[in-house]
């Protein structure tokens, strides 16, 4: 029988990016707040400290900071005419575990989405005319002027150092022209450009294009954000990505907010304590519990008046699935709602190598770079082109780890001599141009309940049936033109295009950018939560992160995943303590 | 709001589970932290002790055939040539060992409940086996099939171009072994190849750090500061690894 503990005002399920800022919201509000993270307890000095950490076996290919998938995993599937079987080792996506969560281990590219892409229905079928049959794409119920301010916050906590492109409606020189409006610039300047990214900017602008330097939440000097937390300045170390930073200078939940959230009197972490479901009371609209594991074993059921999901999308939605939350998604009948507009992120390269210039790629940062977002969203005209979407395109130098980073030329064998001789040819004169493309939601893409795979606590795994759709590949592949043209105008010796081709695989690395399954909308009939985040089903329970996600716009998720932390806490702070019930 | 007076309480039960549910982190315990960023002195993750097991050439986990069939392998995947030593050289059979008999070796990260079958190529590693055993099984079942064909009683006896012709066989999936499939493995042989070439030196491969110094990878290099702006100069400084540089340490020593 589980221990019954002590009611707590607020709590949160997992302690990562969402985690940290619900926390630090919360208790400025006043509440007694409990967050129960899965993992142990992790922070600089002791887990990713400067001696080790530029351990590229340990970290990447071994895994030690991310999910293990002993304890839990998922199955994975195209579609559903096959069997979904378990990913057994760790590939296309590296969801986080411990103290920080994925915030730990990730780049640190934090971006605005457009305007547009939070209407990207209304806005595209406006424009277009008609939408392709089974996208299933939506406005998220919230717009880019209400999530200004909330963007701004995370930009300030983290010190993001960026160059602005749209003060107040006045575009800025240097910065991104298609940005929606700011109120104010970036709290640091960008960070200095080593020779790649510095290339492909004056091969962007010779073609005509805009360059800027990629958003970055490593620091480009060192930076006291408004908690009073202080970063240094990143070193340019090439070990971020995948990688702690044992130098204080990539913004995460320990370098920004846990040194004030952790000292707060009404603050509590539990940590190697997993929940596995949250406990309605009679009526199926109030969360009254969790239930949960700790390390050794032992169940407990934790009480709270509010209960806030933060554990990651994945996780959430299984949490809801298991919790029996909300109405499960069909994909046959296009019902119901968990699970529903499950999306991804596609990417595609092309290797761009040089004989008369040393590009030196282990200097780099997990943000370091210069784009062009000429054919990101709807910033380029669609029509006759077959797809909607797009992607920005350039060269991020997150480093030349040579394990993960041994580019070769077209036609060179995997191994051997002249594999060896090749690589000892390009490692320091190559790089690469990536495109980060946008993934529409989709009728078969979904997320549900495995019917065969248990975790170790007997649970079903989550179950993901996805596939990249015409939409996706027509898209990519335009991107991937658009790049090849830019690879060339930097004048290399030569160049390797590397499109996204068949079906999604879980197995090369890809993006952790999961997103979907438990949308934002203003219709409970196509969404799990309201535009606050709360759902629609149980008005004491928010689910917060990417899962909120109609369809993935083509920048990476964080900087919205915590401009829509720090949207829904303000109603929390401001509407709901006051009459706690359905807010929209 | 974050100031108060009251002693720091942290409480830290340290309960080791008798077999019921698997932590997520075997070690650890459930700490409750209350106003406190909590830190021990001495806590600090090293690299993981169990990979270092073995010192020197000693072999934990390869016997003698298996030992002789992965160095002839490395020594084909990245060869000795002009440019250098190359991976048998480097010590990634050593590496491999190593890996082999620890936590990597077990598969103890992997999801590894059944039921199993075989997959669509994009669903991935869909074999019951652990690395461990793949590399028992396969080694066994590529020389056996080496020795049917009579031109050597084992890989690691055949011709180089022999060899470099089983491999490319094996690349391609053609072999059909007894159980294990020629393609996952030759997949996992030419990775943990790789590996053992350009991985930290504490790990036993990438010896006197030729891996890195073949393609001029600097190691584990803390500050690129000085060097971002210039562009296109050579970076003056010898590889480093997480223990220093070889010139630095005793004769016959790892790391
Ligand atoms: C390699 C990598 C690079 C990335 N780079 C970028 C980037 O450059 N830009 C960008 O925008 N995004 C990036 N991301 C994504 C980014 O890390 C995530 O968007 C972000 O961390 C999500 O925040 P979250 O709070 O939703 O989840 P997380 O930060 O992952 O936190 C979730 C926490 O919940 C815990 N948890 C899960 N289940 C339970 C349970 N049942 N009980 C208790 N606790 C639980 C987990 O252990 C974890 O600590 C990257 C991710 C990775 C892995
Ligand atoms: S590149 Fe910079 S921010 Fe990233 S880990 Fe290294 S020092 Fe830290």
């Amino acid at each position: 029988m589980a221990e019954r503990l002590p009611p707590v005002d607020a709590l949160l399920v997992g302690f990562g990016w969402t985690g940290a800022i619900l926390g630090q919201e919360l208790t400025d509000a006043g509440l007694n707040v409990l967050a129960l993270e899965r993992g142990a307890w992790r922070d600089t000095p002791t887990d990713f400290a400067p001696t080790f950490a530029q351990d590229e076996l340990r970290y990447y290919f071994r895994h030690e900071l991310f999910e293990r998938l002993s304890h839990e995993t998922l199955t994975v599937r195209n579609n559903i005419g096959q069997t979904a079987l378990p990913m057994r080792q760790l590939g296309s996506f590296l969801p986080g575990s411990n103290v920080g969560g994925a915030g730990v281990h990730w780049n640190g590219q934090t971006w605005r989405f457009l305007p547009s892409d939070f209407v990207a229905h209304s806005h595209n079928l406006q424009r277009y005319g008609k939408l392709q049959q089974d996208m299933t794409i939506q406005d998220w119920g919230v717009s880019y002027d209400e999530l200004e301010p909330h963007y701004d916050r995370f930009e300030y906590i983290c010190g993001i150092s960026g160059q602005a492109g749209n003060l107040r409606g006045a575009i800025q020189a240097g910065g991104n022209p298609f940005e929606g409006p700011r109120a104010r610039p970036y709290p640091n300047p960008p960070m200095a450009m080593s020779y790649p990214p510095t290339l492909f900017a004056e091969a962007a602008r010779s073609l005509g294009y805009k360059p800027f330097p990629q958003p970055s939440a490593n620091m480009s000097q060192a930076y006291t954000n408004p908690l009073g937390v202080q970063l240094g300045p990143c070193t340019y170390c090439g070990f971020c990505e995948k990688f702690g930073c044992g130098n204080y200078s990539k913004a995460t939940a320990q370098t920004t907010i846990l040194p004030v959230l952790m000292r707060k009197p009404n603050f509590t972490l539990r940590t190697e304590s997993e929940v596995l479901k949250i406990n309605l009371d009679s009526t199926g609209k109030r969360a009254v519990s969790v239930t949960y594991v700790d390390a050794a074993g032992r169940e407990y059921e934790q009480p709270a008046d509010l209960i806030v999901l933060t554990a990651y999308i994945l996780h959430n939605v299984r949490l809801l699935l298991l919790s029996g939350i909300g109405k499960p998604y069909d994909p046959v009948a296009g019902t119901g709602v968990v699970g529903r507009n499950y999306a991804y992120q596609i990417t595609s390269s092309v290797n761009v190598f040089y004989d008369d210039k040393l590009l030196n790629p282990f200097i780099g940062a997990g943000a370091h770079g210069m784009l062009i977002d000429e054919f990101n969203g709807d910033n380029f005209d669609h029509s006759g082109l077959g797809f909607i979407g797009g992607g920005f395109i350039g060269i991020v130098q997150t480093g030349g780890r040579p394990i993960e980073m041994h580019a070769t030329p077209e036609g060179t064998p995997k191994w051997g001599s002249a594999f060896k001789k090749a690589i000892a040819r390009n490692y320091l004169r190559s790089t690469s141009v990536v495109t980060h493309g946008a993934v529409m939601s989709h009728r078969g893409n979904y997320l549900d309940l495995d019917p065969t795979y248990r975790d170790v606590y007997g649970r079903p795994l989550l179950r993901m049936t996805f596939d990249f759709t015409d939409n996706e590949h027509k898209m990519s592949d335009y991107l991937t033109d658009k790049a090849t043209d830019l690879a060339k105008a930097m004048k290399p010796r030569e160049i390797k295009v590397n499109k996204r081709q068949g079906s999604w695989d879980v197995v090369p690395y890809q993006t952790t950018h999961n997103t979907g399954g438990a949308v934002m909308g203003t219709d409970p009939s196509t969404s799990v939560v309201n535009r606050y985040l709360q759902s629609w089903d149980v008005s004491n329970l928010f689910v917060l992160g990417s899962g909120a996600f109609p369809q993935n716009p083509g920048y990476n998720p964080t900087g919205t995943v915590a401009a829509l932390a720090y949207w829904a806490a303000d109603a929390i702070r401001t509407r709901y303590l006051k009459a706690p019930g359905p807010l929209a | 709001m974050t100031t108060d007076s009251a002693p720091v309480r942290i409480t830290r039960r340290r309960l080791l589970s008798a077999g019921a549910v698997l932590p997520v982190a075997a070690t650890a315990a459930s700490q409750l932290i209350r106003r406190d960023m909590p830190w021990q002195e001495g806590t600090a993750a090293e690299p993981t002790a169990a990979t270092q097991a073995s010192q020197g050439n000693q072999y934990a986990f390869l016997a003698a055939a298996e030992a002789a069939f992965v160095e002839a392998a490395v020594a084909r995947i990245i060869p000795h040539d002009e440019l250098g030593p190359g991976a048998l050289e480097a010590g990634a059979a050593v590496f491999i060992d190593r890996q082999l008999a620890g936590e990597f070796g077990r598969g103890e990260r992997w999801y590894m409940q059944g039921p199993w079958a075989k997959g669509e190529k994009t669903q991935g590693y869909q074999t019951r086996m652990t690395p461990a055993n793949l590399y028992r099984a396969a080694i066994r079942e590529i020389d056996a099939a080496v020795g049917h064909e009579g031109k050597a009683a084992s890989f690691a006896k055949l011709a180089v171009a022999e060899q470099d012709r089983w491999l490319k066989d094996l690349e391609d999936g053609k072999p059909q072994l007894p159980t294990a499939d020629a393609k996952t493995f030759f997949t996992m042989l030419l990775q943990n190849t790789l590996e053992g070439f350009w991985s930290d030196p504490v790990y036993g491969g990438n010896r006197d750090m030729a891996g890195w110094k073949l393609i001029g990878f600097p190691g584990a290099h803390y500050d690129y500061t000085a060097y971002v702006g210039k562009h296109g100069e050579a970076f003056p400084l010898p590889p480093t690894g997480l223990g220093g540089r070889p010139a630095w340490r005793k004769e016959g020593s790892n790391g």
